[in-house]
């Protein structure tokens, strides 16, 4: 009898544990929940869950949300378990904060579409407004700034009470002056400070804050931003003047170097070059390969990788370049027709190998990190990448120029073309210099390319788009001369980028070829034409 | 000067280029004639040099993949497919002229190709004269329908209208730009938009319209434009029907310019896998695709066509598009048919093929129409860090392609209608063939 009375004991206690044991996510708190909800693969589910979790004040809710936001939050839609993968790898069950060895094999990440997107944006906006970083927080109130949700007020009075950082206070009183502006039952006094508030801001997206502001706000408000609106208005507009010119600068700098080896092989040597665009090509081309290597070998690399490209890049078009001079250029001086005819057909032959060797598509040439984003200046966008390749072009021009007037070869090349005859007789080899001198031109045309992968397409047509617009830039500046190449280049960059908002891009540059045809009819030479007894040679 | 001596030596030099070229095709074809007598033969019209070659070049090899698998499964009508492939080299007449060697030289049954709308203008001509078959696999400007074309691509309504419609219901947007390439395709999508944007209420002053040309590289100051046109406290997208190499450059730019998905969405009618392959994909994060399929959408169909695609193409990483599947879906229909009619006689296979109907690789069954268009389902995807889509939306069920957009005051009243009516814009109006399009 004790025996059965223990056995019958024992399966009633397995019965409690058991239903204890399926019953805890039944009888589970508000927050699991929510987090089970992310199991779904519902927009709408996803979206409640995420508004669900950041309110619960929940410890785990910031990791569960910048883990959503950055695709580290998986889900198991069969066990409705949800998981968070640090940043370091590790991972946590997300309802319970327990370490989890591995994640389940039908896992997959919980997606997310743009509506929920903002949804996470805002909800990590108001999680991290008291963080101890104040970058975070300055991100946190732009975001704020952008949502205006009620909701966050409480939070930010209180946080711009304690702050003490200058310009974190100044983002938070922006971001409760949005709020304010949108709060329906905030007084007029309120209002009206807000919106000068956001007019100090001046940017575009305090013009926006304005301009959505509905109808319903007091007359003096709705004035008074009328009038912010306005000013604000005619600030960007003069900062637009200043961001053409920017613009206009950084479109001269991309025609700068793709004209700079032009200037040497047609306006130094007299070589009509059509195969200049496919040096830039192999140049880009040279890019992608040294990424290639670094991905798969030296990861650690990457962020040097255009460093590495710059001379191999010269390496490999002015040797093409060598070569080219070597086995049909030279054989054609003096005579154009031929020589623009044969580096016509060299360029498309150089276009159907690259196409053949590395496929027709287009390959991914990245940007290291150095060169990705943007900063502000004022009220204008200045993007890395620009910002370098303008660097990098100046910096490409000063050591040509140097290398024209201070070293022998340069003193040889000068010679050669100055008067070819007369150099042979000093005792110059002139085949050697025309082959170093065409090489050197195809090797800076390579150096451009490295530059333009950063921000064209890697692919065989590459070249063929720059190769109009370098003829135009050398034959605008004055054939010969690198000066009159830099300050061409420019010209005709600018004069674009100021046509573009007023004509459009197709009208702008229609107009900009014109204005070159009629100006040659005037000075045939260019700009600053090459005077005195070699130019009649 | 310089540039008009450019232009012509240009001229003549690529014409003595052509010549050669042309010579040589004519000297293989000649040659492959007299191998092969027992076959039927499939022509492939895509270019595989010069600017079109980056889409095209794909599209060829998927249509020798199929004419593959086919002859492993015997062929059609018991004889073996044989692709005759030519070169039109992105240039526009020398489509037509390839068109005519094709058709009258090589006498093939049927020919796959064609990219842009302008080369399927050019080639229009010869497939009326010489009466043969022209399966079109890309989406276009529609406002057109012609005897001996089947467009398996989408029309205006199959893709523009839809994802508009996405952005205005789930986006909530109330600001548009529409930003495209300066050419036919472009233009006319955009004045289809336009009209269909302020017949559902939408100003003048919300619109933006801009047009680049073709291969532009330097997108500063658009981007910019946009920024500032989006700054007007409305929610704004960007429609984009910016076609080929200009893609890359204008979401660097995006990127750089940190305008991100969740403040400005862009929509985009021609960037699919293929063209995202070429980029870095992280700061485009939620930007928007329209298409008929995508590489990512799960069904057993298509698994096991990208499969055998990796397996045919050796190279496991090979992403599908949507122009490969209107391919699959054009393909399967060109067999159905000859297999119903027993012949490969154009005028046979033209009457057969309106009602026959294919699986594509989404789930569904395409069926053809009797305006040569197809019905086909219309997917919005967002892009992902891994240069895939992700559907976020898709309509209900398969759409009917319409030839004649519903929205244009011309072509409102026209159909296309090659069963009954024997006729390709009868107009429903005055009951009487031969109404003009826009």
């Amino acid at each position: 009898m004790s025996a059965n009375f223990l056995d019958r004991l024992r399966a009633v206690l397995l019965a409690i544990l058991l239903t204890t044991a399926f019953a805890v996510p039944a009888l589970a708190g508000p927050f699991e929940d929510a987090v089970a909800k992310f199991a779904n693969d519902d927009f709408s589910d996803t979206d409640e869950a995420i508004g669900a979790v950041a309110a619960s004040g929940n410890p785990l809710a910031f990791p569960i949300i910048s883990a959503l936001q950055e695709g580290r939050l998986s889900a198991d839609p069969e066990t409705k378990k949800v998981f968070v993968t640090g940043a370091d790898g590790k991972i946590i069950d997300a309802a319970t904060g327990a370490a989890v060895d591995k994640l389940p094999d039908n896992a997959a990440a919980v997606r997310l579409n743009n509506r929920l997107r903002r949804a996470v944006e805002a909800a990590v906006g108001s999680l991290t407004l008291l963080s101890p970083d104040p970058a975070k927080r300055i991100a946190a109130a732009q975001s704020v700034f952008k949502s205006h949700e009620e909701s966050a007020l409480p939070v930010i009075d209180g946080a711009l009470a304690k702050e003490t950082n200058k310009a974190v206070k100044a983002a938070f009183a922006e971001a409760r002056a949005a709020i304010l502006l949108y709060k329906p039952d905030a007084t007029e006094v309120e209002k009206l400070e807000a919106v000068a508030i956001v007019k100090a801001k001046g940017d575009q997206e305090a013009m926006a804050l304005l301009t959505g502001l509905s109808n319903d706000v007091p007359p003096n408000v709705a004035r008074a931003a009328a009038s912010a609106i306005a000013s604000i208005q005619s600030n960007l507009a003069t900062w637009s003047m200043v961001q053409n010119a920017w613009y206009g600068l950084s479109l001269g700098s991309v025609l700068l170097l793709a004209a700079i080896g032009l200037a040497i092989t047609f306006g130094v040597m007299g070589v009509i070059n059509m195969a200049h665009g496919e040096m830039v090509m192999l140049g880009a081309y040279t890019t992608f390969v040294v990424q290639e290597v670094i991905r798969t070998s030296y990861p650690g690399l990457f962020d040097y990788s255009l460093l590495i490209a710059v001379p191999l890049a010269f390496l490999v078009a002015g040797a093409v370049g060598v070569l080219i001079e070597r086995g049909i250029i030279r054989f054609l001086y003096g005579r154009p027709l031929e020589t623009l005819l044969a580096t016509w057909g060299l360029s498309l032959v150089l276009q159907q190998a690259v196409r053949t060797m590395f496929g027709p598509t287009n390959r991914e040439v990245g940007n290291p990190s150095w060169m990705s984003g943007a900063f502000e200046l004022g009220q204008i966008t200045i993007t890395y990448n620009r910002l370098w390749i303008l660097c990098f072009t100046l910096a490409v021009f000063v050591i040509l120029l140097a290398m024209l007037r201070y070293t022998a070869l340069g003193l040889e090349m000068r010679a050669v073309t100055q008067n070819r005859r007369m150099a042979a007789s000093m005792g110059i080899a002139t085949s050697r210099v025309d082959a170093l001198t065409f090489g050197l031109g195809s090797g800076i045309a390579g150096i451009a390319g490295v530059a333009l992968s950063q921000i064209d397409n890697v692919s065989p047509n590459l070249g063929q788009s720059y190769i109009i617009d370098s003829f135009m830039v050398v034959v605008f500046g004055g054939v010969g001369n690198l000066w009159g190449t830099l300050v061409g280049a420019f010209t005709l960059g600018i004069a674009n980028k100021f046509l573009e908002p007023v004509a459009g891009a197709v009208l702008g540059k229609i107009a900009i070829l014109v204005l070159i045809i009629l100006f040659i009819q005037k000075r045939p030479r260019g700009l600053f034409a090459l005077k005195g007894r070699a130019v009649e040679a | 000067m310089l540039t008009q001596l450019t232009h012509d030596i240009a001229t003549v030099s690529r014409r003595r280029w052509l010549a050669a070229t042309a010579g040589l095709v004519l000297g293989l074809a000649a040659f492959s004639n007299a191998k092969a007598q027992e076959t039927i033969k499939v022509g492939v019209l895509h270019s595989l040099s010069g600017t079109m070659a980056i889409s095209e070049t794909t599209l060829k090899d998927t249509v020798l993949f199929l004419i593959d698998e086919q002859n492993k499964k015997g062929g059609v009508l018991g004889k073996k497919l044989e692709a005759v492939v030519v070169d039109p080299a992105s240039n526009w007449p020398l489509f037509a002229e390839k068109a005519r060697e094709l058709i009258t030289k090589d006498k093939v049954s049927v020919v796959f190709g064609c990219w842009t709308s302008v080369s399927r203008k050019s080639v229009l001509p010869v497939f009326k004269e010489l009466n043969s078959i022209l399966f079109y696999p890309v989406q276009y400007e529609g406002e057109e329908s012609e005897r001996n074309v089947f467009y398996t691509g989408a029309a205006p309504n199959q893709q523009a209208i839809p994802a508009v419609d996405y952005l205005m219901k789930d986006e909530k947007v109330k600001r548009w730009v529409l930003a495209g390439t300066d050419y036919v395709y472009p233009r006319t999508t955009n004045k289809i938009l336009e009209a269909y944007l302020k017949s559902k209420g939408v100003k003048q002053e919300d619109i933006m319209i801009n047009y680049t040309p073709f291969g532009h590289s330097d997108w500063q100051t658009i981007v910019a434009d946009i920024k500032k046109f989006g700054s007007a406290g409305k929610k704004t997208a960007v429609v984009s029907t910016i076609n080929g190499d200009a893609n890359v450059p204008f979401y660097k730019e995006l990127g750089n310019q940190g305008i991100k998905a969740t403040d400005i969405p862009v929509v985009a009618f021609s960037v699919g896998e293929e063209e995202l392959a070429g980029i870095d994909t992280k700061p485009l994060l939620g930007h928007l695709a329209a298409w008929n399929y995508f590489q990512s959408i799960k069904d057993p169909a298509n698994e096991k066509f990208i499969k055998a695609w990796q397996a045919y193409t050796k190279n496991p990483k090979r992403v599908t598009n949507d122009p490969m599947e209107a391919h699959v879906i054009g393909f399967e229909m060109w067999v159905k048919a000859v297999e119903k009619v027993k012949s490969t006689d154009p005028d046979k296979v033209i009457d057969a093929l309106p009602g026959i109907e294919a699986k594509n690789l989404t789930g569904g069954t395409s069926k053809m129409l009797p305006n040569h268009h197809i019905t086909k389902p219309v997917f919005i995807g967002e892009i992902k860090a891994n240069g895939q889509f992700d559907v976020v939306w898709k309509t209900p069920g398969l759409v009917a392609g319409d030839a004649w957009s519903k929205e244009l005051e011309g072509s409102k009243d026209l159909i296309g209608d090659w069963v009954g009516k024997k006729c390709g814009n009868y107009n429903t109006k005055t009951n009487k063939c031969g109404g003009q399009g826009s």
